[in-house]
């Protein structure tokens, strides 16, 4: 890697963009796999395990339950981790461009 | 009906609602408009508005007369299949959050043709994006129309459905040109609340009267269960509702209609066994390809991204975005209750279609109160239903006349007709643009009264989800992108998806008219008339594959989009942007480096 000679030059340097985007991509990534898992594995259960995920609960059966009520507080425990997590990053990459300007 | 007559019979509480929501709406756009003088006070606005008035407002321009009607209006016709669009709704704001919000924020566009002509350095780009947007934003605009229009002739029996959808159309395209787009933000917020009211209390109150929702749900025996667990009060069903266990179960009617409409068909015995052993899998395709639709779809909503950003400080647009998640999760509960318990006590609905069929239970379903020995509670609660559903696509047509109408009159007229035009002759134009924009709208909007608005919902969010999230998706985080890469993927996936759409609504609209028909004779002459139609209804009975695909193109029209992206911009390596590390830049490094100052002030230097 090469000294950076000013904080502009690191900050426009071709490391720094790559690493930024690749960070931020890595946790985008991570919290659409976890979603998409649950979303795409439901149907996948639905048609390979018709009589459990039709168990009752309550009077409900599994899959509607999952479905109709359960998925909402997933997704917002998803979005929860992921905001506070980028702010996170976009804290120590902006500390992190500011330490080399000292 | 004499319309005098019609008006008569109008139940005084629901008319009482619905009008007090229409007069409030307008009151309240007159009155934001009056506070805000410059054009440039509708950003501003979104800057001075805490969080929850503007998570509020987001959520209040999302939530349509799709999301409050047509959810319970599917689930009660398709049961578990339908659910998927309540969820997926939902679940794309996160796909949203995930890939493209924070980026675009950064970018500091609030448009897509913004963002187009920012990263691509190409009015033409420009030009191609403002026409997608109108494009796209008709398609979303025909389900409010139907919405009003359902609406309006549920409240005032008697009369026609294109009454609705003119009345409601005229009054909201007189708000818009009057009032124009400054401080909408309060009025949307207003009516999210207005909504989730108007969904949320009066299905307690049913369902403390008639049985709650595990219970009526319970009610229906699936397969296998000798009986049904749960007791609750039920009429008996028509013969064109669904059965207990083809609607509680997943792949029912809604992704399995191909299938069966080719069984019905098939005159070979093997033939008919190699269809029926085909009807699972294919269901399975079907539920994947809407998934994908309406995930990916609202993360391309051009309407939505404009409203995303009002509020431009990094850390309170966060924390917006995670309060509209939950405002729209909590909604979008509700529907799906109103579809359970109105297969329990509304099944005369089955019978009608659309407009008079399952598309009114959530304004019909609190009237039942009337049966139980609660009339005039019934009525309350029936209004407050209307009225929820006027807000709903009130706001959302005023939020979508909004940005058509900006399309039209900034970068159409200001931008490409009449580039030296004065701020007078723009907002002249930008009233004109709206009556245009209005009237188009409601022309189109009478022609779909046969359609469901779920339906014709999903859709849109289909080619939204082939054009505009490939679009967003690739150009912010490839950055080997060309402009001739972005416009080739966006259209072509686009205009597949559309045509793919487009054959199935001239399929079914054929259809719904020889449905009229009973005599053979005058059915085959029909058939003749309408060789289109014949044609693909053949095509579709011999290969029901063909039929999903084109129902639902999102399982192959959001790959075929980023294919082409892909392919045409590694052809055309050579017109990547030169500043592309600078914009890839502002697109991903923290606000607080101030890069996005740094960017505008090099671009200042360079001659346009």
């Amino acid at each position: 890697m090469s000294t950076p000679t000013s904080p502009a030059d690191h900050v426009h340097s071709e490391a720094f963009l790559a690493r930024l985007m690749r960070d931020q991509l890595r946790l985008s990534i991570a919290c659409a796999l976890t979603f998409a898992v649950v979303l795409l594995a439901l149907p996948l259960l639905n048609y390979f395990q018709p009589e459990l995920m039709a168990t009752r609960v309550g009077g409900f059966t599994l899959t509607w339950l999952i479905l109709g009520v359960l998925f909402f507080p997933l997704v917002w425990a998803i979005a929860w981790v992921f905001i506070r997590r980028s702010m996170r990053l976009e804290e120590q990459e902006a500390a992190a461009a500011k330490e080399v300007s000292r | 009906m004499n319309p005098l007559l019609a008006i008569g019979a109008v139940d005084p509480w629901i008319a009482f609602f619905s009008l007090s929501t229409v007069l409030v709406t307008v009151a309240m756009g007159f009155w934001s408009a009056g506070k805000s003088k410059s054009a440039g006070d509708f950003f501003v606005a979104g800057r001075s508005v805490s969080v929850g008035w503007n998570a509020s407002a987001i959520s209040g321009e999302y939530l349509s007369a799709a999301s409050f009607m047509g959810v319970a209006g599917m689930v009660m016709t398709s049961g578990y299949d339908a659910l998927w669009y309540p969820v997926c709704y939902a679940c794309g704001y996160l796909f949203l959050l995930l890939f493209i919000a924070g980026p675009l924020r950064r970018f500091g566009a609030y448009t897509i043709p913004d963002f187009a002509e920012g990263r691509y350095d190409s009015p033409l780009f420009r030009k191609i994006a403002v026409c997608f947007v109108l494009f796209i934003g008709f398609f979303y605009t025909m389900p409010q129309m139907k919405g009003a229009g359902t609406t309006l002739a549920y409240i005032f029996p008697g009369l026609p459905y294109w009454a609705g959808v003119v009345v409601v159309g005229a009054v909201i395209t007189l708000n818009v040109s009057l009032g124009g787009m400054k401080g909408i933000t309060l009025v949307q917020a207003f009516q999210y609340w207005l909504k989730m009211f108007a969904i949320a209390v009066p299905i307690f109150v049913l369902a403390a009267v008639v049985g709650h929702y595990h219970q009526h749900l319970g009610a229906n025996r699936a397969a296998g269960e000798s009986a049904a667990p749960e007791t609750a009060k039920r009429l008996t069903l028509p013969a064109k509702a669904p059965s207990d266990e083809q609607w509680i179960a997943p792949f029912g009617k809604l992704t399995t209609k191909a299938v069966d409409a080719s069984v019905a068909a098939a005159k070979d015995p093997a033939a008919k066994a190699e269809l029926e052993a085909s009807r699972k899998p294919y269901s399975l395709l079907y539920t994947y390809s809407l998934i994908i639709a309406l995930v990916c779809g609202t993360a391309g909503l051009p309407h939505i991204l404009v409203r995303f950003y009002t509020n431009p400080d990094g850390v309170a647009a966060k924390r917006t975005t995670m309060w509209v998640m939950i405002l729209i999760g909590v909604f979008y509960v509700f529907p799906p209750v109103y579809g359970v318990i109105g297969r329990s006590l509304a099944p005369h609905l089955y019978d009608a279609v659309g407009a008079k069929g399952t598309d009114k239970i959530v304004l019909e379903l609190p009237t039942l109160l009337a049966g139980e020995g609660h009339p005039l509670l019934g009525s309350i609660l029936s209004g407050i239903t209307c009225a929820g559903a006027f807000a709903a696509f009130m706001s959302t047509f005023s939020g979508l006349l909004v940005s058509m109408t900006g399309a039209l009159a900034h970068d159409i007229y200001g931008r490409i007709l009449r580039p030296s035009s004065t701020p007078e002759e723009r907002l002249r134009a930008f009233k004109w643009c709206a009556v245009l924009i209005g009237t188009v709208s409601i022309g189109l909007g009478m022609q779909v009264e046969a359609l469901e608005i779920n339906f014709m919902v999903g859709q849109a969010f289909a080619i939204a989800a082939a054009s505009y999230f490939p679009l967003l998706f690739m150009s912010v985080w490839w950055r080997g992108m060309t402009m001739p890469g972005a416009a080739a993927g966006m259209l072509g996936g686009g205009v597949a998806a559309l045509a793919a759409i487009t054959l199935t609504s001239i399929s079914d609209v054929a259809a719904a008219g020889a449905k009229k028909l009973t005599d053979a004779t005058a059915l085959a002459a029909y058939w003749t008339d309408h060789p289109m139609g014949a044609t693909l209804r053949d095509l579709w009975l011999a290969h029901p594959l063909a039929r999903i695909l084109c129902e639902q193109p999102a399982i192959w029209a959001v790959p075929l989009s980023i294919f082409l992206m892909i392919t045409v911009s590694k052809a055309t390596a050579a017109r990547v942007p030169g500043d592309i590390r600078m914009k890839m830049l502002v697109l991903h490094a923290p606000e607080s480096l101030g890069l996005k100052q740094e960017y505008i002030k090099e671009h200042e230097g360079l001659p346009h």
